[in-house]
């Protein structure tokens, strides 16, 4: 049971990990990222394979992931940035797609389908299952905490009223002389670098990974999360995947209440119900459980 | 896949996004409704292609603005971006009822198995031909109701100027089930076609989403030429792409298309709309 918990509060973690990132690009910066899980693989598959292949130390291995994940963050956000709400979702969910085919596809580096397995954890082979479970929640729960206190910080930062403004409105925050077309690919990479960590802790807490757990549903799956919480407010990432977290683990006992279900149909459920709550979340409570609080405009100079 | 083929889903996509002006990415799984709807009336009613396409249509049609109407229709005032969201969210859940009714197992259409046609060297499948022929037949009768209908030509004057259209009296609400029922049919018999090359399964559309979506980009979003142009484009682009490429990365060809056409003409070819 502790060992079911701990490994419970490592997913949320990691979803929390991923909803920080998407709330820097999407609560800020106002532009949206469906190419998360894209992100999120670039990440379990670098810390995965420089751990094993390379014989990195995680923490090495865990950078690396990072600065991949950021780096082609970057890049697709160079050839992106300028284009509006719809086309960048189209573009990113293309991109997680074409993540997800190389990785089932290049068999000389990702195994193909059949995914690589035997990924170092932190002291697994010292450990019992229950305390390898607690060390990671304690890990996991520690990045959280770091990433969580460095973005609220930066959430407060010039850098992000910037964001804010080319959030609300573009043309106004570039007739300030800002450079929107920069703001926006920083944003967009450090989301995406923030998502590969979270990618990195997956793979070390699990052992394993391979292309069919990388879908749209991993994407989707975090934006519930934030919307759940709140955008645009760091505390509403890390709420939203706790809450997320009751939901998939609520309807993991609806099979028990409905014995003449398959499991096929059990999961299949499971899964509708994320998209339903989704669309219920965006249509009932758009601003989650934890709005983004207007700040109160000071006309007196500030200091 | 075929530029024919693709022609179809991606017309109806661009038809959706012209009037109701929101990327739908429900198209995903509104594809593979189309293609369980066809595959049940050809195994369980036994009836050929035809009228099965017709089905086809007719059952995405209808679901496609069924699920508009419950999911996304009181999502459009928050902004394209969030009921686009929500799209992808509803194509999840679509994906999972047809999951929970049929299961995973591929299932595949009850048709006679031709010879292919051969001549001056060349090998022509007969399937392939009668897919083209079905795919060329629902883009001429769009392109009739588009041209020759009253509903046709307010929904071209809505996607024209939503404004002038609503001050000339025009229902939009009318006008998009319009659009979301002939677009999700289309969308649904292509679906169907794309499953009589490959099989019936609840993934059948998302793994052609990316083709679809790079026919519409590269041909101009709301643009129903452009998505015809677009789709051959793609068509072909993925054909070329065997020469260098092993097949299974066909669908990354549309990505690249889409990358391309996003960095040198953001509007597509034939679109009017720049972001």
């Amino acid at each position: 049971m502790t060992a079911y918990l701990a490994s419970l509060m490592v997913f949320a973690g990691i979803n929390a990990l991923l909803a920080l990132g998407l709330n820097i690009v999407w609560g800020l910066g106002g532009m949206i990222n469906l190419g998360l899980a894209g992100f999120f693989a670039l990440g379990a598959y670098a810390s995965a394979l420089f751990s094993l292949r390379l014989g990195w130390p995680m923490p090495l291995a865990g950078l690396a992931a990072i600065g991949i994940a950021a780096t082609l963050g970057t890049v697709l956000a160079g050839v992106t940035a300028r284009l509006k709400g719809d086309y960048l979702a189209l573009v990113t969910l293309g991109f997680a797609q074409v993540i997800q085919l190389v990785a089932a596809n290049e068999r000389w580096l990702t195994n193909g389908t059949d995914g690589i397995s035997g990924v170092p954890g932190p002291w697994r082979s010292v450990l019992s299952p229950t305390q390898f479970d607690l060390l990671c929640m304690a890990l996991c729960w520690g990045l959280v905490t770091v990433c969580w206190a460095a973005l609220a910080r930066l959430a407060s930062s010039p850098f992000a009223r910037v964001l804010r403004a080319v959030r609300e409105d573009e043309m106004v925050a570039a007739v300030a002389g800002k450079r929107v077309l920069w703001f926006k690919i920083r944003a967009f990479a450090l989301g995406a670098g923030v998502s590969g960590l979270a990618g990195s802790v997956y793979v070390h807490f699990n052992g394993y990974i391979a292309p069919d757990s990388l879908d749209v549903l991993l994407t989707l799956n975090v934006v519930l999360a934030l919307t759940l919480g709140g955008t645009g407010r760091m505390a509403g990432a890390v709420v939203g995947a706790l809450l997320l977290e009751a939901l998939t683990e609520g309807t993991r006992f609806m099979g028990g209440v409905v014995p003449a279900l398959s499991p096929v149909q059990v999961a299949s459920l499971r899964e509708a119900v994320i998209g339903i709550v989704l669309i219920l979340v965006l249509r009932l409570r758009p601003q989650g459980v934890l709005p983004e609080t207007p700040r109160a405009m000071s006309l007196e100079p500030e200091g | 896949m075929e530029g024919a083929v693709l022609a179809v889903p991606a017309i109806g996509f661009n038809a959706v996004y012209a009037v109701l002006r929101f990327a739908n990415f429900a198209v995903a799984s509104i594809a593979t409704v189309g293609a369980y709807a066809g595959w049940m009336a050809n195994t369980a009613l036994g009836w050929p292609v035809a009228p099965s396409l017709l089905v086809a249509f007719l059952v995405a049609g209808v679901v496609g603005v069924l699920a508009d109407e419950a999911a996304l229709r009181p999502l459009r005032p928050s902004g394209a971006l969030t009921t686009a969201i929500a799209s992808v969210a509803l194509a999840i859940v679509l994906e999972n009822a047809l999951r929970f009714l049929f299961g995973n197992d591929p299932r595949g259409f009850d048709l006679p198995v031709y010879r292919d046609w051969r001549g001056f060297g060349l090998h022509v499948g007969p399937q392939q031909v009668r897919d083209a022929g079905a795919a060329v037949v629902a883009m001429a009768a769009l392109f009739g109701f588009l041209a020759f209908t009253r509903a046709g030509k307010t929904m071209r004057a809505v996607a024209d100027n939503p404004m002038l259209a609503s001050l000339k009296g025009i229902d939009a609400v009318r006008i998009g089930r319009i659009a979301s029922f002939t677009g999700l049919g289309l969308v649904g018999f292509g679906g169907m076609l794309i499953a009589l090359d490959t099989q019936v399964d609840p993934l059948t559309g998302f793994r052609v989403l990316l083709s679809i979506f790079a026919a519409a980009v590269v041909g101009g979003l709301g643009s129903i030429p452009g998505a015809v142009m677009g789709a051959f484009l793609i068509g072909i682009g993925e054909e070329v792409s065997l020469l260098v490429f092993p097949a299974t990365y066909r669908g990354a060809v549309g990505f690249l298309a889409i990358l391309l056409m996003l960095s040198f003409r953001p509007a597509g070819l034939l679109g009017q709309r720049v972001s």
